[in-house]
């Protein structure tokens, strides 16, 4: 029984991985598009184990229910039927290859060398008494309260980018 | 008790599977997608170094770049729908207006 917590990290940690990497590499971006969904449903499972359960309902409902449909709109809009005669990797793509084995090989590196800082205040036992959402909502409407103002004005800004960029240029003249 | 490493290490290598997909990729809707899946990776190490370090601040962070990723998303998408009305490709390589 105690080998349960890795067992659940393997199986999730193989999933996330073989799903990004289906992600990156179909020539269909609807299929991209699904692939993607499975994965972030995946990641929200890690995020539960990790007793983050409000963190874990957002990626659901933000990401999977807002941003991958906003994605498949644009890859349902957008004609592309030529996609799949094409080549899906440029050229140098081995390039690309050395610069993300690169850059796995220095964070696993420099991982060698890590010790963790001091524990906090928010045990385990204190989220769970107070319950995740209620923690964090005190948090942000205290401490984090001009960055949370801040997010707002981010989201603002992108609602009138989104629909200026978007719109068809009107005939002036 | 899962080591906090094992955690890093899968971020990272989810990072470096977006990096890949972002730099070799030749539909921009792929890129894009590819931006989504580091911004992913970094939410998994913040949760967990936020588990193992008992501290909340992780979690505002992780709920802050989820804000962030989802104006990003919107924008990106409408640039994306302005370049394909205007140019009639998603293909990066054939796009070289801005080349000197």
């Amino acid at each position: 029984m105690t080998m349960l917590p890795q067992l659940f990290f393997g199986y999730f940690a193989a999933a996330i991985i073989i799903l990004s990497l289906l992600v990156i590499t179909r020539k269909n971006p609807v299929h991209s598009v699904m692939w993607m969904l499975l994965l972030f449903f995946h990641i929200a499972s890690m995020y539960l184990f990790l007793n983050a359960e409000f963190i874990a309902a957002i990626q659901v409902i933000v990401y999977a229910g807002a941003i991958l449909v906003l994605f498949l709109f644009v890859v349902l809009l957008l004609n592309l039927k030529d996609e799949l005669e094409t080549d899906r990797f440029i050229g140098s793509w081995p390039v690309g290859m050395l610069v993300s084995i690169a850059i796995f090989a220095s964070v696993a590196a420099a991982m060698q060398s890590f010790v963790l800082g001091q524990k906090g205040n928010f045990t385990v036992e204190l989220v769970q008494r107070v319950t995740h959402t209620k923690a964090l909502g005190k948090l942000l409407y205290t401490e984090y309260l001009f960055p949370f103002e801040i997010a707002s004005l981010i989201l603002l800004i992108a609602v009138i980018g989104a629909i200026v960029l978007a719109k068809k240029r009107m005939r002036s003249h | 008790m899962v080591p906090l490493n094992w955690y890093l290490l899968l971020s990272a290598a989810v990072f470096s599977i977006g990096v890949f997909g972002f730099l070799t990729r030749r539909n921009i809707i792929i890129m894009f997608m590819s931006i989504e899946l580091m911004l992913n990776a970094v939410n998994i190490s913040l949760i967990a170094f936020s588990h193992y370090l008992q501290d909340l601040r992780g979690h505002l962070l992780v709920f802050f770049i989820i804000t962030v990723a989802a104006a990003e998303a919107s924008i990106g998408l409408a640039i994306i729908i302005a370049l394909f009305r205007n140019k009639n490709t998603v293909h990066v390589d054939e796009m070289h207006e801005m080349k000197g």
